[in-house]
């Protein structure tokens, strides 16, 4: 069992929702009914129903899955594999809940289809601690208290890792004062490389510093 | 979402002719098409994902233009060192588009053929002739606030999305295309897009089996360029009016000028008559209204969108006095 972290103190009625959205854990599931491996039912997929096999690297583990042909990588994570930290929010690619990072980079899982990625690496909010350790983002981002209701929060973070690796790697934003130069990690560069996560809290404040803390802690 | 089957084929003829079985869609980064199978408005009974074809490759052509593979993501694209040094609008452009995961994950052809945001086109429970044609257009006497001021008709005022398109107008890049037939076609990125008239259902010129393979930019015109987009919020969000503009000014006189405008037609809008009108003027502020005049005289607008005539004005002038150094 992870140790709560000491700086949850204002909305003790949020721990759970916090928990989860950190972690990735749902510690309620874990203390009612016992989650099984099986995926849910689901209708039959074409003419002759067939499931499709597919093999995904989910947080550094090989994973075989049997899908309907119009099951998202969401949901494929959700209702087959249950990583359930993954967030379904809007399931249109509008708010972000469902970011993880595949093959390293940042993407919406709710807009691509678990058929498609056959044979990809896929990272969610689950695989980025190191055992008990968190990922310096997840760190950050209970020091900054980058959340309310926790919703949002492991696409956010998901989000905020590929974020700064595409940083790193130099892709421009529109806000870059210079198109041809290295950019930099500035809140002005956070707001406008972040905005596909959308947070109904409004922590944005909170988040744009726990990413910049969770950088400088990097470098 | 409707039951469809799936298919990965190896290589573009193969691809191709899947692509041309009744009721087949390509699928490659899935941002668009997904959305809209979730809500019925598309309905492929067969999926054939091209993602895996070899179409990933940006390089100069031997005339020091640009060819970009089908499916580079736009994130990728507006990264590539050659659109930003050399065709910094494309990378605007690029980058004033989506969400950054959209632009990991959506690809450029996608981009070129992704459908208008018509919220009526959307809703099917509402007429529309893009979606159901012979039904009727919502939006005609609906809440038109986003939809077309410049070729619309009596069918259709639905817009077109795309920011990159609008660059890829102004920057004059051709569209690659393999269809059924052996040999590959190119065509103008102008003539890709069609206007609504009386068959809004058809978005472009191509048929059915076509898959566009590429795009080639022809070597950056003289001059400077830029992307402006102006839209409801800073951010992820569709254009209200955007500019893709060149100045090129020799001796106090404009050699060419290029335009062309997002949100504001059923197609990426080269506004010609104005780019004509700029060649050999005084690139000064009233040569710029002028311009701004003329490219927004035939607008039709409706009951919510009339602003966008004098915004896509303002615009056209704002963004000409920047790239001419007189204030934007």
């Amino acid at each position: 069992m992870i140790n709560l972290p000491s700086v949850i103190g204002r909305r003790m009625l949020g721990v759970a929702a916090v928990v989860t959205a950190v972690f990735g854990r749902e510690l309620a599931a874990q203390t009612s009914a016992p989650q099984t491996s099986a995926p849910l039912p689901r209708q039959e997929s074409d003419d002759d129903g067939a499931l499709a096999k597919v093999r995904l690297t989910v947080n550094d583990q090989p994973r075989d899955i049997a899908v309907d042909p119009r099951t998202t990588l969401l949901d494929a994570l959700r209702d087959h594999l249950n990583l359930t930290g993954t967030k379904k929010g809007c399931d249109h690619g509008q708010c972000g809940a469902c970011t993880v990072l595949v093959n390293g980079v940042r993407m919406n899982s709710c807009l691509s289809l678990a058929v498609m990625r056959d044979g990809d690496r896929v990272v969610t909010i689950e695989g980025l601690a190191d055992g008990e350790e968190l990922h310096p983002m997840q760190d950050a981002f209970v020091r900054h208290d980058g959340f309310q209701c926790g919703f949002c929060t492991p696409g956010q973070i998901c989000s905020a890792v590929g974020m700064l690796a595409e940083i790193q790697k130099g892709v421009p934003s529109m806000v870059s004062a210079d198109m041809i130069g290295a950019p930099r990690v500035t809140p002005e560069e956070i707001r406008e490389r972040m905005s596909g996560n959308i947070c109904r809290c409004s922590a944005y404040p909170n988040i744009v510093a726990a990413i910049i803390d969770a950088k400088e802690s990097a470098t | 979402m409707r039951p469809f089957s799936y298919e990965r084929p190896d290589d573009l003829p193969s691809a191709v002719q899947a692509g041309s079985r009744q009721g087949a869609r390509f699928i490659a980064g899935g941002t668009n098409l997904l959305d809209l199978m979730k809500v019925d408005v598309e309905r492929p009974r067969h999926l054939v994902d091209v993602s895996r074809l070899p179409l990933r490759e940006v390089k100069e052509t031997p005339e020091r233009g640009l060819s970009i593979g089908a499916l580079v993501s736009n994130a990728d694209l507006a990264t590539n060192e050659h659109v930003r040094r050399r065709y910094p609008m494309l990378a605007l452009a690029l980058l004033n588009g989506a969400s950054a995961q959209l632009r990991n994950q959506a690809t450029m052809a996608g981009n070129l053929l992704q459908r208008t945001r018509c919220s009526y086109f959307y809703d099917v429970s509402k007429p529309c002739n893009k979606r159901a044609p012979g039904s009727g257009c919502s939006a005609l006497e609906g809440y038109n606030r986003m939809h077309a001021v410049l070729g619309g008709s009596d069918a259709c005022i639905a817009v077109h999305p795309s920011d990159m398109a609008v660059a890829m107008t102004a920057l004059r890049a051709e569209v690659e295309v393999q269809g059924t037939e052996a040999a590959t076609r190119k065509l103008a990125v102008s003539e890709l897009h069609r206007l609504p008239g009386t068959t809004p259902e058809r978005d472009t010129t191509l048929s059915p089996g076509d898959l566009i393979t590429g795009v080639v930019l022809p070597p950056p015109p003289a001059g400077k360029q830029t992307y402006r987009k102006v839209r409801d919020r800073a951010s992820y969000a569709f254009a209200l009016v955007s500019v893709a503009a060149v100045l090129d000014t020799v001796d106090g006189r404009v050699r060419e000028a290029r335009l062309a405008l997002g949100g504001v037609a059923h197609k990426p809008w080269q506004a010609a008559d104005a780019e004509a009108m700029m060649a050999g003027v005084v690139p000064d502020k009233d040569a710029f209204e002028a311009a701004g005049a003329i490219a927004m005289k035939n607008a039709a607008a409706g009951k919510h969108n009339r602003f966008k005539v004098e915004l896509s004005r303002r615009t056209i002038v704002s963004t000409l006095g920047e790239l001419a150094g007189t204030g934007g």
